[in-house]
């Protein structure tokens, strides 16, 4: 099914004069509204009537992560708080989180987008969906859960942890869809086989997938473990939370960017220059029509690339590939966004502790591990194990308190950690993504 | 009556002690006492000299992280109940033991047993009183 037949399957020729429309409005309106932006359109000369075609979007400047930090929180919200009716927000590279604001009319359109990335997906309002997104600040527990309701489907709001309740309930309430990372996917699919429950005693038959960067291996794991068609989601919570790109369950191959609120582009990752359709580059979004919130040019620093070619389930919004990689040191463990830097805050918050580290991920059974290697000067240094102890797990906590994350710490020898040309590698990544 | 003692920290990685030692050796250094406490995932080895300063610094030079620590070194004659007798004094006095380790003499007649406090002055002061034998710095790195 599609959920808003109108636009999803709206002819390019008339999806671009809406997208340029829409885009000229949103510039003028973030103009008028936010001096962050002015500011910087006035830095380089550029004014909204200068958007005449959707190619003079590379005319505006581009905005990241570190823009919304300069404004937190609420510094490039177009309307007055009383507007607001919703705050989410992410984790930032210096401990300060990443603030987005709704307003009613945001709020309604999330719950359509998601609507739409739930029907590509094959739900419909007959469906059960048990939505193991977390509630909270993040956006993907209510972003999917507005979304669910408005399809009409009957909605579990389970969150996320205690897996065997979890299961327990998937089975008594014969759910027949499941929203979730990807690895919790597989997490459960252990704890079923641990509990002895079977994909036959559960109804699912679909599963919609994202938050993480997940591997087409992954994909056949899920697919096997659990019976159910698994489906690949995009989103981000500077965008609008989940709901930015859906793949529809007729092909399982590139998603579909909700083209008529979010302008694509692909540019260089190094010369921030436009890439023709089709090349692989940094993912950038404009959103053309969000109310409290709305970002022109925000660099995803995800790694995709735009698809072209028409799809069989009739929907005509380009696809964007499977986001392969990132352009900065971002992690995702466990659906979380961790920066080295945040990781390193830590440390230097700690008295005595050096910025030596080295940060391992990996993914054992199917839950992505995280161990910190600390060096151990003589500064913090003690003869006695239980001062040393209470160091390591001082780290422990703080690095928990401050990303939500657990992580495992391992005390090192001095310059135990590898250092190439001078410079510590930080991260070690040993998942197969 | 303190005695220094130069601890390590140690990874668990092969090699590490016998690195530890031929350094020492090289330098000729003699190790009087050795203790190493350990966990799964890291050790300290704890080590008195005869000379902690030159340890120390070939031991740093090396790259390893070194810390110097007073303890104090007894004397309990080498027969049941000597070790016993002692305790027993510091249990009275209410010192806090944080670890200790034993080591004998060549002559075999006594047995130097080694305190790491948490309060040294408080614990010399206690031993002291109850007339138990406190070896000096000199005595120990001589032995």
């Amino acid at each position: 099914m599609i959920w808003d037949e109108e636009h999803e399957t709206m002819p390019r020729e008339a999806l671009e004069p809406l997208q340029l429309r829409r885009l000229q409005d949103q510039v003028a309106r973030i103009y008028a509204t936010v001096p962050y932006y002015r500011a910087k359109m006035d830095e380089v000369n550029v004014s909204p009537g200068d958007i005449k075609t959707l190619a003079d979007i590379n005319k505006l400047p581009f905005t990241t992560k570190e823009d919304l930090r300069k404004n937190y929180p609420f510094g490039l919200f177009t309307v007055p708080l009383e507007r607001v009716v919703r705050i989410h927000a992410s984790s930032g590279t210096t401990g300060k989180p990443t603030v987005v604001g709704y307003t009613k009319r945001d709020i309604t359109l999330w719950a359509n987008l998601m609507s739409r990335t739930l029907a590509a997906a094959g739900a419909t309002s007959k469906d059960v969906i048990h939505n193991s997104y977390g509630y909270g600040l993040f956006t993907g527990g209510m972003g999917a859960h507005y979304g669910a309701e408005n399809l009409g489907a009957t909605v579990v709001p389970a969150s996320g942890g205690n897996s065997k309740r979890q299961i327990t309930i998937m089975r008594d309430f014969q759910a027949t869809v499941l929203l979730s990372t990807p690895s919790y996917a597989l997490n459960l699919a252990d704890t079923m086989a641990d509990m002895g429950v079977t994909p036959s005693d559960l109804a699912l038959r679909v599963g919609v997938f994202g938050a993480e960067p997940w591997s087409e291996s992954m994909r056949e794991e899920i697919e096997k473990k659990l019976s159910i068609k698994a489906i690949d989601i995009y989103g981000l919570s500077e965008i609008i939370g989940p709901g930015v790109a859906a793949e529809c369950h007729e092909r399982q191959s590139g998603l579909h960017i909700m083209e008529d609120h979010f302008l694509p582009e692909i540019v260089d990752p190094e010369t921030f220059d436009p890439l023709p359709l089709g090349a692989k580059g940094e993912l950038v979004f404009t959103t053309l029509t969000k109310e409290a919130f709305p970002v022109i040019r925000y660099r995803t620093k995800d790694f995709s690339r735009l698809l072209t070619d028409p799809c069989i389930c009739g929907r005509t919004f380009y696809r964007m590939e499977k986001v392969t990689g990132r352009s900065d040191d971002m992690l995702i463990i466990r659906g979380v966004n961790v920066f080295p830097s945040q990781i390193e805050h830590v440390l230097v918050s700690i008295e005595g502790v050096e910025p030596h580290y080295q940060i391992i991920v990996d993914r054992k059974g199917n839950m992505d591990t995280m161990e910190v290697h600390v060096e151990v000067s003589e500064a913090v240094f003690s003869d006695e194990i239980k001062k040393l102890e209470a160091l390591s797990k001082k780290i422990q906590y703080d690095i928990k308190d401050l990303l939500g994350v657990s992580c495992q710490i391992k005390l090192v020898e001095p310059k135990s950690i590898q250092r190439s040309e001078g410079k510590a590698q930080r991260v070690i990544d040993k998942r197969k993504i | 009556m303190k005695v220094e003692q130069i601890a390590i920290f140690l990874e668990n990685k092969s090699g590490r002690l016998a690195e530890i030692t031929a350094i020492l050796a090289q330098k000729g250094i003699n190790i009087r006492a050795m203790s190493l406490a350990d966990t799964a995932d890291f050790g300290i080895l704890r080590l008195i000299v005869n000379d902690t300063e030159s340890a120390c610094q070939a031991l740093r030079n090396k790259g390893f992280t070194v810390g110097k620590t007073d303890v104090v070194v007894i004397e309990v004659s080498d027969k049941p109940g000597g070790l016993a007798s002692v305790l027993e004094k510091i249990r009275e006095g209410g010192l806090n033991i944080e670890y200790m380790y034993a080591f004998t003499q060549k002559s075999g007649e006594t047995g130097l047993i080694i305190f790491r406090f948490d309060d040294i002055d408080a614990a010399l002061k206690t031993l002291k009183n109850a007339r138990v034998r406190i070896l000096s710095g000199e005595e120990v790195y001589a032995i």
